[in-house]
């Protein structure tokens, strides 16, 4: 494992990282670090457990094995009290959105506010109009989350997460669904909230193009195992075989496209069977 | 026959941990109550969806079983010359049997299924893991104020079923089977008593709001996340509260008036 990066300067570490769904294994002794300040992307096809990362650094599932830093404390020996307290720096924005469907999504982004401040309305009306403004939604305010397209929830969902103004965001796919013009906003949008205020932030993608534009690091996940790392320009020139084939997109390589699986001819051929 | 056995023996299991979690999970809905009286807002939210949208069901209910009662009754006690004790056969056994009962089942259909779904839903979206993620306990913040609102709800629910109840068995005794109404009433109130019917009657709904809430809202939190397993999770709570509020109301029942 290449330990280049040193762990001083990390606001998440992760180390030795094991984790099973059943039988299947989706980590298998892992070890990452995210910088402060930075945009580290996760990539790796789909089904690899980048969901499944995110949601243990925000301590949702216990490891088997390993142990994940986040901010000095380690997650996972954390009480509940700390773990809110946590909590309340890190802001997630969900692959599904996971909006508060019984809300508007004016309300939907003032919830952690009114949750966790004591701030008059007013001043919470003026941050989330800030926020809203920043996705692009903020004449979208009276909509419910029913009326929204997927694109837009997640929007709506992007600005909730910055809605505490957290140390770090970790985005589950952004980009998914986003035309060419929202794409570009948010990429800017996801850029200079690391830039300007100095977050840091994690990002799960499968878009090669636009991930190498804003990442400082990148890794690559796939079968449970980190199979390449660095920069995006190490990234693009790696001679590794499965880098290669996820940025190029190649059906054929080490990464399989399908489901592990028998043989396709005799499953073809086994008739008399159901499934 | 080995493996009969070990099947009973990992379905006791199951049920056994199921129970364990149910558990937890009360304790952990009772103990945000404190929170909850902080920001009565959410609590009052919830009175209006679990308790007040249960009105109209609940008094029709009622106002028929009234009728029933008063038409039963009245020619089983005519046999006996005893019509004029009609009040008091109607509203004693709307106070302290069909009221907290009836209504208790009626609210479970009503209110509970309704409870197990919403919360279903909001999991199979991510929508708690969603506010765990953003500091907010999903249980304190969603779960209590339901809890809450079934709790204060059932007692005034099945007091208004009884009430009605009593209204329907007038209606019927003395509007179209021609019972005094005046002796309707009087009997009615020098017979039914304060604590031994009222109070017991007002117990039994507390408890059965309180076993339908707490059944209703573990069944939505602990639904498997997809359609298909909040719809279980939605019979469930309607089959599980009914048990649960019948036998309950044997053992309260042999408790509260066995020695009478
Ligand atoms: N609740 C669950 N129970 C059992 N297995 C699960 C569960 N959630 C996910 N998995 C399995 O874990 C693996 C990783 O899932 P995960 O959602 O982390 O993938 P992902 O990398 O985010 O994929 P995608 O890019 O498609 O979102 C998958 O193979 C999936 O089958
Ligand atoms: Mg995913």
């Amino acid at each position: 494992m290449d330990n280049s990066v040193s762990s001083q300067d990390s606001i998440v570490s992760v180390r030795n990282l094991s984790f099973s769904r059943g039988n299947k294994k989706i980590f298998d002794d892992i070890s990452l670090d995210f910088q402060r300040g930075k945009i580290t992307a996760i990539m790796g096809p789909s089904g690899t457990g980048k969901t499944t990362l995110l949601k243990l650094i925000g301590g949702q599932l216990f490891p088997e094995n390993g142990s994940i830093t986040v901010d000095g404390e380690d997650v996972h020996k954390l009480r509940r009290t700390e773990l809110y307290e946590l909590r309340k720096r890190l802001g997630m924005l969900f692959q599904s959105g996971a909006l508060l469907t019984d809300m508007n999504v004016f309300d939907n982004v003032a919830f952690p506010l009114r949750e966790h401040t004591h701030l008059p309305e007013s001043m919470i009306r003026s941050l989330v109009l800030m926020k809203l403004q920043a996705v692009g939604l903020r004449g979208a305010r009276t909509l419910m989350p029913n009326e929204l397209s997927g694109g837009m929830a997640r929007r709506v969902a992007l600005a909730r997460a910055i809605a505490l103004d957290p140390m770090m965001i970790l985005y589950d796919e952004p980009f998914t669904g986003q035309d060419p013009i929202s794409m570009g906003v948010l990429v800017h949008l996801i850029k200079s909230l690391n830039n300007i205020l100095g977050l840091t932030s994690i990002i799960v993608s499968h878009d090669v193009h636009d991930t190498s534009a804003i990442a400082d690091y990148i890794y690559v996940l796939s079968g449970g195992k980190i199979v390449g790392q660095g920069t995006p320009q190490e990234i693009q020139q790696s001679d590794s075989e499965w880098v290669q084939q996820f940025m190029t997109g190649a059906a054929d390589g080490p990464v399989h496209f399908h489901y592990p699986a028998k043989d396709y001819v005799d499953d073809l051929m086994s008739t008399g069977k159901r499934y | 026959m080995i493996q009969i056995i070990q099947n009973l023996g990992k379905s006791t299991r199951t049920s056994f941990t199921k129970l364990g979690r149910a558990t937890y999970f009360l304790f952990q809905t009772i103990s945000g109550t404190f929170g909850i009286l902080l920001r009565p807002r959410l609590l009052l939210n919830q009175l209006y969806s679990v308790g007040v949208l249960s009105f109209l069901i609940i008094t029709i209910s009622g106002l028929f079983v009234g009728m029933v009662l008063g038409l039963q009754g009245y020619y089983t006690l005519s046999d006996f010359g005893a019509e004029e004790t009609l009040g008091v056969m109607v509203a004693a056994s709307l106070v302290r049997e069909l009221g907290p009962v009836v209504s208790a089942l009626l609210f479970a259909g009503r209110a509970g299924s309704a409870l197990t779904a919403e919360i279903g839903l909001m999991k199979a979206t991510e929508q708690l893991s969603g506010m765990e993620m953003m500091a907010v306990d999903p249980i304190k913040r969603i779960i209590t104020p339901r809890f809450l609102a079934g709790l204060i709800s059932m007692p005034l629910l099945a007091g208004l079923f009884s009430a009605v109840g009593i209204v329907g068995g007038q209606i019927i005794g003395s509007g179209l089977l021609g019972v005094d109404q005046g002796v309707y009433w009087s009997q009615m109130q020098a017979s039914i008593d304060f604590h031994d019917d009222i109070i017991n009657g007002v117990i039994k709904s507390i408890v059965f709001g309180f076993v339908a809430s707490w059944i209703a809202l573990f069944e939505g939190y602990d639904a498997i996340p997809t359609s298909e397993g909040v719809s279980r999770a939605t019979t469930r709570t309607v089959v599980n509260s009914a048990f649960s509020i019948l036998g309950l109301d044997f053992i309260l029942t042999a408790l509260m008036f066995g020695d009478n």
